[in-house]
């Protein structure tokens, strides 16, 4: 009992708090990245289920490039190239040749985990380097508010630039052309085609950006949030992306809030830990995937998907 | 209800599964070609990936060729083929499991949760069951395995059968929740108090599958075979298995015909779940004896590339079974004496998955004789997650 009372006082101490939203922010990143990429490509009628393949790529190689080039930039540029890397298999398997979007999917999700966890092997053998914590940027003002101030508003400034991302990104779905022709692409791609612009060149884009920004997700898991690359360490992250996309139903902001929500799912071990609270470690791991089953069950009638995904398109072809 | 069936499969375009080929002689010379185009689809993905994956291996600086030998010396000669043959009973009953659901056009990705489950409740219940003669515990634990992993589906079914909730992301969920309930019970309540490691207590080996004479091999490979047979017999000779086959080729026409739709996806899941806990009773119950925490086989990962090659065809998935579990029994030891992480396998499946697609598209160009998947199949994911009567689905979208 008193153990119990001693604990419920310690849910809400500062420490708690911080660990809990600055650690959602922090694990919530990697997915937010990587949703707002499904989100992209999903609108164009892409279903991408090497998200997780990816990821690993994006994760791997932004660790190699954190570690040997010193520079977390270097880092995020080489992971958002891994990403494209499993991104152009899907490019030129799925949207040129019009190959099926979910068995390539899972190749290049078994193909990312085993080529990565070889390399890591290969590379260090049985030794897991550390990065240092890249710098941060406090956000004046707003990182003197008091308990979780210092702690939230101090983030690395690609976590700024990915939510200024998310941001533009309505912008784009809404009031450009590009975004036009991705709707297009997956709402309708005949009439894109009518219009006089190329179905499979606007895919090809959209899945390259999901690729980048899944390995750029992948990237800042491995040099931002863990600070060390270890095999198959998305543990799943990929599909839940997945999920929160289309929850979302293609809206960016959506997507961030419902990332960081996920995110707080997956730091409430470290949290509980400094609470004294002794939960396994197992439990809590499950926790965001009873989420994803609870909310399908609740809100899954809402959700929405353009209704070209995951057809091929093929011009001319009814 | 048999005749009316029949006639459902006709309309759904079921029964007339191979078209007529053009350019077909006499009607053995046809066959004859047919099995050499069937021959080459499903054999030609394998040796590429094969010959990419030796690619890969000269990149990392190894030698190709002593790996594949290193695999044949582990994996086949001196009595390590029996190791070989044990490890197919679980990928066998794995692949029957997806067979069943994939001939229904569901996908059920949620094999790790459902095998791991399987296994840890083996080794909960065995304990308790020492007294028992042996056959009897046998059949219990099978059954528990069983039922762990039916119901371990049963999530999933539901609402893909009353929601139509999309199945790919539910059953991902869903082993992701059983891996970490599996570990919890390994790590808490069947663990063995008297090891150090976090691992349940170890099986005696008289409550073990027993060996077929004169061989190490246990009895569990001989059940996934006979499992394998009944499946086929079941999928292409019962009105079960053209009831699945016709709601797998056209939904409409399976309820049109009266088929109980609903009931058969839970169904068809429930199996597929229990097949999986029958894979992991045969492997807990015939080599391994004891779950650790945190492991995972990640069984079915593998086995899903040669489901497709064979076609969905439980026989037909028999070689191929064999041929991986050669492949893997044999590279985990070639992976280490080369210095490799043993998940190099992981990248040669995907090499097979990735080309078998290529070749699908070159035979769908050369028209190489059916698709490995089926069209339903490929379409399971166009529905949206949740598909919604179709005047609202499009009003919403008006509305937008």
């Amino acid at each position: 009992m008193t153990g119990i009372l001693a604990a419920s006082s310690g849910i809400f101490s500062k420490a708690v708090l911080t660990s809990l939203v600055a650690g959602g922010i922090v694990a919530g990143l990697p997915l937010m990245f990587t949703a707002l990429g499904e989100t992209i490509s999903e609108r164009a009628g892409v279903l991408n289920l090497g998200l997780e393949g990816m990821m690993l790529l994006g994760a791997y190689l932004g660790f190699i490039g954190a570690y040997y080039g010193h520079s977390s930039w270097l880092g995020f540029a080489l992971g958002a190239v891994g990403g494209m890397l499993g991104a152009s298999l899907m490019v030129s398997l799925c949207v040129w040749l019009g190959l099926d979007q979910i068995v390539v999917g899972i190749a290049i999700t078994l193909a990312g985990e085993g080529i990565t966890s070889v390399l890591q092997g290969a590379e260090f053998g049985s030794t897991y380097p550390r990065l240092g914590s890249p710098s941060a940027v406090a956000i004046p003002l707003l990182d003197k508010i008091p308990v979780l101030g210092a702690s939230v508003f101090t983030q690395p400034l690609l976590a700024y630039l990915g939510i200024a991302f998310a941001g533009a990104l309505v912008w784009v779905f809404r009031r450009t052309n590009v975004g036009l022709n991705l709707r297009a692409a997956g709402e309708k791609p005949e009439a894109l085609d009518a219009a006089g612009i190329s179905v499979l060149a606007t895919r090809s884009w959209a899945v390259l950006s999901t690729g980048a920004l899944a390995g750029l997700g992948g990237a800042y898991l491995s040099i931002v949030a863990a600070g060390v690359f270890t095999p198959f360490m998305t543990q799943g992250q990929g599909y839940m992306a997945i999920v929160i996309a289309m929850l979302c139903r293609g809206r960016p902001l959506w997507v961030v809030v419902g990332s960081i929500l996920f995110g707080i799912s997956l730091s409430i071990t470290t949290a509980l830990q400094i609470a004294g609270i002794n939960i396994s470690n197992d439990l809590v791991q499950m926790l965001p995937f009873i989420a994803i089953i609870v909310s399908l069950m609740a809100f899954g009638r809402r959700s929405y998907l353009p209704p070209a995904l995951c057809i091929p398109y093929v011009r001319g072809a009814r | 209800m048999t005749e009316s069936l029949s006639l459902a499969a006709e309309a759904a375009g079921v029964l007339d599964a191979q078209p007529d080929r053009p350019g077909g002689g006499s009607p053995r010379s046809r066959r004859v070609n047919a099995l050499r185009d069937a021959m080459m689809r499903s054999l030609v993905p394998v040796l590429l990936a094969l010959v990419a994956g030796g690619v890969l291996l000269l990149v990392l600086g190894d030698n190709p060729f002593a790996f594949y030998g290193n695999i044949w010396q582990y994996g086949i000669s001196q009595g390590s083929w029996e190791d070989s043959a044990m490890r197919a009973a679980p990928l066998l009953l794995i692949a029957v499991g997806l067979i069943v659901v994939f001939r229904a056009n569901i996908w059920n990705l949620g094999y790790d949760g459902q095998f791991l489950l399987g296994a840890a409740l083996i080794t909960g219940v065995a304990p308790h069951l020492e007294r028992l003669p042996n056959a009897l515990s046998l059949v219990i634990l099978f059954a528990v395995a069983m039922a762990a992993g039916g119901a371990w589906t049963i999530i999933p079914a539901l609402l893909k059968a009353r929601y139509q909730t999309n199945e790919i992301i539910t059953t991902l969920m869903m082993s992701f929740i059983g891996i970490g309930v599996a570990n919890i019970l390994v790590k808490g309540p069947f663990q063995d108090p008297t090891v150090n490691i976090p691992q349940t207590r170890v099986i005696p080996f008289d409550h073990m599958l027993p060996p077929i004479p004169g061989t190490r091999i246990h009895a569990g490979v001989l059940v996934a075979l006979g499992v394998a047979l009944l499946a086929h017999y079941v999928l292409t000779r019962t009105s079960f298995g053209l009831r699945l086959h016709v709601l797998g080729a056209n939904p409409r026409a399976a309820a049109h015909m009266g088929v109980d739709v609903r009931g058969l996806i839970v169904r068809a899941f429930l199996i597929s779940g229990a097949l999986v806990g029958a894979a992991a009773a045969a492997d807990i119950l015939g080599v391994w004896g004891y779950v650790r925490a945190n492991w995972n086989p990640a069984y079915g990962d593998t086995v899903i590339p040669f489901v497709f090659l064979a076609r969905l065809n439980p026989l037909a998935v028999i070689p191929f079974i064999i041929f991986f579990a050669v492949l893997s029994t044999g590279g985990d030891l070639a992976a280490a004496q080369a210095n490799l992480s043993t998940d190099f396998l992981l990248v040669l499946v995907a090499l097979i998955l990735l080309f078998m697609t290529v070749i699908e598209f070159l035979g769908r160009r050369r028209d190489l004789g059916g698709s490995y998947l089926t069209p339903g199949l490929r379409a399971a994911l166009r529905q949206p997650l949740v598909r919604r009567r179709a005047g609202a689905a499009s009003s919403n979208e008006a509305s937008r």
